[in-house]
């Protein structure tokens, strides 16, 4: 079927990696400990970014502040002030509802209410382990006699839906002392960076910020023409540079650019790359480094995720977040049928918080994440 | 990453190997491990039900072959009965007796429409096709630039003009027919399957253009909403084949089993890589290995041919037979597979490693310190590490930042494994294949077996069993 050099050179790299791979793996044991002090270090750098005062909507207000006149894209015109979960989610048939409602008609717990309720999180997305670790402790419960009727079981679960969400702080960091501000935006191809760049600079400007919009997606084709469209009917700054060019020296010149005329935030754009080739994460990590170097202060870096990704949305936010130290999640794409469920255990396993939440095509459609809400949407 | 259905079943195989027949029961256990290995690939619920059930029946009652490991078997049916669910009929592009013969790509935001437009446009002029592109996305800024440049790209015109996406649509047809282009692939707007408005749209153009295929664009990180939105494309617009895009991520692709199950209609193309002609036409047991987490032998070897140097990686192969590969080599063709992507990544492309060798971090940053280590080393030494002493582990300790224990480590590793290529090359003699053989040929199998031994202890390198049955052998092998 194949050469025999081909086969050679498969058994060469076999060779490669599992030698490098043995060593690396005798090593491991010996630097764990070494490990952990590190982590140490890095949680205390995260309790003193939480303590920089937000600029960003309080967390009385769901949403973010409309602009004005400002009605963005062909998208559906006239939207009503308030934008929230549980209404735009709730255009799809709520898959959650119909399915309590043929456990409720059980009225009683069997094998069949587990079943039932297990498929519904695993439509939702939230992954077989995550699914498995919330059902388990309700059937203990059940077995003991706490949870006795359909209802029970489905507040309990809700209860431990959003007992997992349960960051506090999920404000972006916008901190008058150290401007420019700066947020990166990274992610995989094709999930709304670009996008929700232009809603958070239209946010940004109708609440008297003035912002800059830098343009480091060099690569994919007119990329950067989309930005200029959404920085034009914003009325932010915008720099970007040459086509394939480095987007790293992109961004810096957005930082110093904004630096010098006293703009208080760069949204920073980028290329979508899979978390999986490396050279384009060593260059998300260059963006990172070098933006610590210009003169502005880069306190958000945001994983965009579609709320259609299954499982491969956990590798993506590992990888982004070994890359560049992201501080928090934008689902997007709520407003489909996608249910989103990856945010679980994107933020139960790796303690990253979801801040916002894309729900339509409008500049206002992207708000500020309340898990309750979230829950409650997916449960009503 | 997630465990393999291999690395699964190991656990429950080791009991069933000494029966000669699985009782419902073991079944059960067996079936339970693949359901969670298809959700972990994010195949729909619903379509994994199905599966389990196909498989259930074949398996119940199965003898437990002596010469075959059980785990195998079950692969091997689980395998089989993937492949059947992604292939069946493949797609094959008839064109209109009447040209142009009308390509229409619809799909969510995001899941790569107008990159794979502009790569169906470049696949259909390999085909000796004149194609057009027209740019029907009037809704997101830029969209019909950002095709314009993948037109001048590959020299394939694009038409598109503000306004109405249904005009542009019927516009550019008749531009196409004037121009007498014979394919013409009309890129539209995202849109959710759920808005009414859109979804009208994208008939309307579809009414007006009358495509001789409709191909719907799926992103192959995609979860279990997959189905939703196949459906709702399909009973809009009726759907003649999928785009599989985003395949060179590392995602199982679970999508691709939703969607061919659900919609009936073929996956006809997958696109590979952000280059515009990393664009292929489908292969159903490439992704059936894949969605099982087996490994995607062929990707890996593809991905080898293009950044390994042929002639110097044979001849290290080769050097390395004979015992006579030194570190020297190593560390040049440590630089080559360093181009292929993470190590991790590549190790979850070769079928059935061991699963403490996948679970072990490997990450790039420690194979820079054996770089490193190499690197401090006088070519002397790379040569010939049996004489680095004392004196020359404290200064090369030194030079690489590391402890003369890692040197000691290193060293000795790699004389382990100098001394079993010897061995192995040793087996280099025909190995009843009808001496098809060549001297100088190993046999790879034993090779891989003792590999895996020595690192996982699990016992070789299972690997998808051959259509033929024969036990272990990856595909590649043969």
């Amino acid at each position: 079927m194949f050469e025999s050099s081909t086969t050679n050179i498969v058994l060469l790299i076999v060779i490669l990696v599992l030698l490098s791979g043995g060593i690396v793996f005798l090593r491991n044991r010996r630097t764990k400990s070494a490990a952990a002090g590190s982590a140490g270090a890095a949680a205390t750098t995260e309790s003193a970014m939480g303590a920089t005062g937000s600029a960003w909507a309080g967390p009385d207000s769901e949403t973010l502040e409309p602009a004005k006149s400002d009605e963005l894209g062909a998208g559906p015109t006239a939207e009503p002030d308030e934008v929230t979960v549980k209404e735009r989610a709730g255009r799809t048939r709520s898959l959650f509802a119909s399915a309590f409602q043929s456990i409720r008609g059980r009225g009683s717990i069997d094998a069949g209410t587990w079943e039932e309720l297990e498929e519904t999180l695993l439509r939702a997305d939230i992954g077989i382990g995550l699914t498995t670790r919330l059902l388990d402790p309700l059937r203990a419960a059940a077995k003991a006699g706490t949870i006795r009727t359909p209802d029970d079981a489905i507040n309990a679960l809700r209860e431990a839906m959003t007992a997992q969400l349960t960051t506090t702080d999920r404000s972006l960091h916008l901190d008058a002392d150290k401007k420019p501000n700066v947020w990166l935006f990274v992610g995989v191809n094709g999930v709304g960076k670009t996008t929700t760049i232009g809603k958070i600079g239209t946010a940004q400007t109708a609440l008297g910020t003035t912002v800059l919009m830098a343009a480091g997606d060099t690569f994919r084709a007119a990329a950067a023409e989309q930005l200029l469209v959404w920085a034009e009917r914003c009325g932010a700054a915008y720099v970007r540079g040459a086509e394939g060019g480095d987007p790293a020296s992109v961004i810096f010149d957005g930082i110093q650019s904004a630096s010098a005329k006293g703009i208080d935030l760069v949204l920073g754009d980028t290329a979508g790359r899979l978390q999986n080739k490396s050279n384009l994460m060593e260059e998300l990590k260059k963006v990172r480094r070098v933006a610590d170097k210009a003169e502005g202060t880069v306190n958000e870096v945001l994983l965009v995720i579609d709320a259609t990704t299954g499982q491969n949305g956990l590798s993506q936010a590992r990888e982004f977040a070994a890359a560049t130290d992201v501080t928090g999640v934008v689902l997007t794409k709520l407003d489909g049928s996608a249910k989103g469920g990856i945010v679980f255990a994107i933020e139960t396993d790796l303690g990253i918080p979801v801040k916002l939440v894309g729900l339509g095509e409008g500049a206002h459609d992207l708000v500020v994440f309340d898990p309750a809400e979230y829950v409650s949407a997916l449960f009503e | 990453m997630f465990d393999s259905l291999g690395d699964r079943l190991q656990g429950i195989v080791k009991r069933l190997k000494g029966k000669g027949r699985l009782t419902e029961a073991d079944v059960d256990e067996v079936m339970s491990e693949i359901r969670t290995a298809l959700l972990e690939a994010d195949v729909n619920i619903g379509v994994v039900r199905d599966v389990v059930a196909r498989i259930r029946e074949q398996a119940v009652g199965a003898t437990v072959s002596e010469a075959l490991d059980p785990s195998q078997q079950i692969i091997k049916i689980v395998n089989a009965e993937l492949v059947a669910m992604l292939g069946g009929e493949t797609l094959k592009i008839t064109y209109a007796s009447q040209p142009p013969t009308v390509v229409l790509m619809a799909g969510l935001q995001g899941s790569g429409k107008t990159t794979s437009a502009a790569k169906l446009a470049r696949w259909f002029k390999s085909q000796g096709r004149q194609p057009i592109l027209i740019g029907a996305d009037l809704q997101r800024p830029a969209a019909v630039e950002q095709l314009r440049t993948l037109g001048n790209q590959i020299s394939v015109p694009v038409f598109s003009e503000p306004g109405d996406p249904v005009a542009t649509a019927r516009r550019g047809l008749e531009e196409a027919k004037r121009l007498g282009k014979d394919v013409v692939i009309v890129d539209t707007a995202g849109r959710l399957a759920i808005d009414e408005e859109m979804m009208r749209q994208v008939a309307d153009i579809s009414t007006t253009v009358k495509p001789n295929y409709t191909f719907l664009v799926v992103d192959a990180m995609t979860g279990q909403d997959a189905v939703s939105v196949a459906d709702a494309f399909h009973q809009r617009l009726s759907i003649d084949g999928v785009i599989l895009s985003k395949l060179d991520g590392d995602a199982r692709g679970g999508a691709a089993l939703s969607v061919k199950t659900v919609i009936g209609r073929p996956i006809a193309f997958a696109a590979t890589g952000e280059k515009i002609d990393a664009f292929e036409q489908f292969h159903p047991d490439r992704m059936a290995g894949r969605i099982l987490g087996m490994g995607d032998m062929l990707t890996l070897i593809e991905q080898a041919e293009k950044v390994f140097e042929q002639d110097k990686a044979e001849e290290a192969a080769q050097r390395m037979l004979e015992g006579q590969f030194t570190l020297e080599d190593f560390l040049e063709q440590l630089q080559q597979l360093k181009k292929m992507g993470p190590l991790s990544g590549i190790m979850g492309m070769l079928p059935g490693m061991p699963k403490e060798m996948k679970n072990a971090q490997i990450g790039d940053d420690q194979v820079k310190v054996t770089e490193a280590i190499i690197r401090s080393m006088t070519l002397e030494e790379r040569r010939d590490p049996s004489i680095i002493n004392g004196s020359r582990r404290s200064r090369i300790a030194k030079g690489s930042g590391t402890e003369v224990a890692d040197i000691n480590r290193l060293v000795k590793q790699f004389t382990e494994m100098q001394k079993m290529m010897k061995k192995m090359g040793g087996l280099a003699k025909p190995q009843g294949r009808g001496g098809k053989g060549k001297p100088g040929k190993i046999n790879k199998r034993q090779a891989m077996q003792q590999l895996g031994d020595m690192f996982g202890g699990q016992g070789g390198i299972p690997g998808l069993p051959g259509a033929d049955g024969s036990p272990g052998l990856p595909p590649f092998f043969k």
